[in-house]
């Protein structure tokens, strides 16, 4: 589904990414643990377009297709989904509606019948209840005075009423207490299915516990150094970033 | 730059929509101003010996007076003398239905998207349509006849009307008012006349679409309303013009009156004439004048306002709260791009006990267009307990752009209480690449941004309007975000 190719990429001169490689299949859940600094939200922000960053070298094929060539809002409506890390407010616009222009916008695109207010609304109170979400949310503007909490839930929100083929979670356990978690976590596990694949992108192993990934890959300092199964992140947990860096050292080479 | 920017920069520079020309015969006066051309339009309208005389009062009183400088705005000196004062579409006789009306005005309005047939028939709109000056067709009168409401063209008033006009004329906005309203009343050609009589709710939103055509025609356009004791009106003003080269005037008055105790009256504008092209030139000069008079006790008077249109805005529609316990209200959206100008805002005049005052401005700014919000909340000595609450809130969109405010206060008693908050926020490039992330368009990110930021004042229009104002806003930042 996504395959990323010698990745590199900069903000402002400083390369950030140094040659990323990873391959995302229908069905996976991945998860890109690191610490602070690593380059794990910039590659969440370059894959989904953002144009502070320079991509110089390397390539992503998404579904086939050169996603560098993709506007974010095309990649969006190609099924690119990502919950950001720092949810945007956008005063007076209402949540409902700006889900219903978002929805459309990708159904439209991908040859579908737009939906009108009601059968939008029948979408939007079925995934509220999978994703335990109060209805008041639906009724505020865009983000605006949502605890920080209530801007992740509306992330995970917004990737069940959209539907996204592939899902990229940007530090969505930050901030979150551990009830907020499970919720989260929950949420995003009813939505895993044979065709869709998901990138979980996290500081620590406890949403892992919730969100059990086929694969977890170490990024440190650009690059992926080291990838393996579940029991990486528990490792991790146990052994800190240290031990990972130490065993990289150790290598003449890292592939 | 972002790519972001330059996305909003391409929105902001479309082309204006709706510039056409309609092609009709006109009947005109010779350029220039003096007494024997308002002697012209005096007697070109069969005007009574005492409205003649209100005009050239008002003109000799202009003739003493000088174009103000102080709004923040730059435009070139205007040629008074340049200018014709009087231009009317020929009609070789009174129509008594729409299908007597000249085809080439009705296409117009069908561009426009105001088919008289089709607002009679199917909105429940009256619609008194003014072309060039003078009104073309009215519809519902009957309708409204049966109420007792009266809505007619300013000349249909002095005619049928006389003594209500000349009660009113000029009771809120005097003859000799300011440099403009001057003009205005000595030349002005035609306007809307609206009386609700005691206890009457009007059933209908009235309408008037201005249209300026004729080339180097001033607009002096006179609306007058009255609405009496315990009545209610809904009034909509909307417009928007042909492309021209020359910049031209358009120098309104309107006056309301809430008369009576618990009389209201609502005053909505959507405003959207030529603001001239992307290098600023052209583009209409829109300096109005707006007032309004709360005399009676609990009576109401509110404005919202869109404004998109105008290469120069000036204009403060303001309430005089006379009555105990009445409300006056402003909502104003403005929206300035590329060299478009705009010194707008209001004036609450507290002079009753208990009077309230809301003020909701929200000023959009893009390419290289000024917004200023000017407003004065002045409470008298005796207008014991009163209140007001002001809100000011700029979007700045692109770098290149300004925003500015002036709020002045002026409070003369201990017991009342203003509040003022203010804001400048520029669109976002998070909040813009948050709406792409959801599929969204930078086109529909802007639009949604900025009518979310516009929410307030939106949702005090009446629902059809609201509509327009909301695809007007997107027009107008189409290329230049908002």
């Amino acid at each position: 589904m996504l395959e990323i190719r010698n990745l590199h990429a900069s903000i402002n001169g400083t390369e950030i990414l140094k040659g990323i490689n990873l391959k995302v299949n229908a069905g996976e859940v991945h998860a890109i643990m690191g610490p602070n600094g690593s380059g794990k939200s910039t590659l969440a922000q370059v894959l989904a377009g953002r144009d502070a960053y320079e991509v110089t070298q390397g390539e992503v094929l998404y579904e086939g297709k050169n996603l560098f060539d993709l506007d974010p809002e095309e990649r969006a409506r190609e099924g690119l989904f990502l919950a950001f890390q720092y949810p945007v407010e956008i005063p007076g616009v209402n949540n409902t509606y700006f889900l219903k222009a978002a929805l459309n916008a990708i159904r439209k695109h991908q040859g579908q019948e737009e939906l009108d207010a009601i059968d939008f609304l029948k979408i939007v109170k079925e995934k509220m209840k999978l994703m335990e979400i109060d209805e008041s949310l639906l009724n505020r503007s865009v983000n605006e005075g949502f605890s920080g909490g209530e801007k992740k839930r509306n992330e995970i929100f917004h990737m069940a009423v959209l539907q996204p083929k592939f899902a990229i979670l940007d530090e969505t356990d930050s901030g979150l207490d551990i009830d907020a978690l499970r919720v989260v976590a929950d949420g995003v596990n009813k939505l895993r299915r044979k065709d869709n694949a998901v990138l979980v992108v996290t500081h620590y192993q406890r949403l892992l516990n919730y969100i059990v990934p086929d694969f977890v890959h170490v990024l440190i300092e650009g690059r992926i150094v080291k990838s393996g199964g579940k029991d990486l992140a528990l490792q991790l947990e146990e052994k800190g970033y240290d031990w990972v860096k130490d065993e990289v050292d150790n290598q003449p080479v890292q592939a | 730059m972002s790519t972001e920017t330059d996305d909003i920069q391409q929105l902001a520079d479309q082309e204006y929509k709706w510039g056409f020309v309609t092609d009709i015969e006109v009947d005109a006066a010779p350029k220039g101003l003096s007494e024997g051309i308002v002697r012209f339009i005096s007697a070109k309208k069969n005007e009574p010996e005492w409205l003649l005389q209100w005009r050239l009062k008002a003109y000799r009183h202009w003739l003493t007076m000088t174009e103000p400088r102080w709004p923040n705005v730059r435009y070139n000196r205007i040629d008074y003398q340049d200018m014709v004062y009087y231009s009317a579409p020929k009609q070789k006789k009174q129509l008594k239905s729409l299908t007597e009306v000249d085809p080439e005005l009705l296409r117009t309005y069908e561009k426009l998207g105001i088919s008289l047939q089709e607002q009679e028939r199917l909105s429940g709109v009256a619609v008194d349509a003014v072309f060039d000056s003078v009104s073309v067709a009215t519809t519902f009168k009957e309708k409204l006849k049966e109420l007792g409401i009266i809505f007619c063209s300013f000349s249909d008033a002095v005619r049928e009307h006389p003594d209500l006009v000349r009660e009113h004329l000029g009771s809120v906005v005097p003859a000799g008012d300011n440099f403009f309203a001057a003009l205005n009343a000595a030349v002005f050609s035609d306007g809307s006349f609206c009386y609700i009589p005691k206890g009457v709710r009007c059933p209908m939103e009235l309408s008037t679409y201005f249209r300026i055509n004729a080339a180097d025609t001033g607009q002096f356009e006179r609306t007058l309303i009255v609405a009496e004791a315990g009545s209610y009106v809904s009034y909509l003003e909307g417009c928007t013009a042909p492309m021209r080269d020359n910049n031209q005037l358009h120098a309104a008055v309107v006056e309301l009156i809430a008369l009576g105790d618990n009389a209201q009256i609502k005053y909505s504008t959507v405003q959207n004439w030529y603001p001239g092209d992307k290098e600023g030139k052209g583009g209409i000069y829109n300096f109005v004048t707006k007032r309004g008079k709360c005399a009676g006790k609990n009576s109401k008077i509110s404005w919202t306002q869109v404004e998109t249109g105008s290469a120069v805005t000036w204009k403060y529609p303001s309430v005089l709260l006379q009555g105990e316990n009445s409300v006056g209200e402003f909502y104003s959206v403005a929206v300035v791009n590329n060299y478009q100008q705009a010194d707008t805002g209001t004036k609450m005049i507290h002079i009753g006990k208990n009077t309230r005052s809301t003020i909701v401005s929200k000023g959009i700014s893009a390419g290289r267009g000024q917004n200023s919000y000017r407003g004065l909340v002045d409470v008298k000595r005796g207008a014991t307990n009163s209140r007001n609450f002001s809100q000011c809130d700029s979007l700045l969109l692109g770098d290149k752009c300004g925003a500015h405010t002036f709020p002045y206060i002026e409070v003369k008693n201990t017991s009342s209480k203003v509040e003022h908050e203010a804001s400048t926020s520029k669109i976002g490039e998070d909040q813009i690449f948050y709406c792409k992330q959801r599929g969204l368009s930078t086109e529909d990110a802007v639009n949604l941004i900025v009518n979310g930021f516009c929410k307030e004042v939106f949702r005090e229009l009446p629902m059809e309007f609201a509509v327009e104002a909301q695809k007007l806003l997107g027009v107008s930042l189409e290329g230049s975000v908002g």
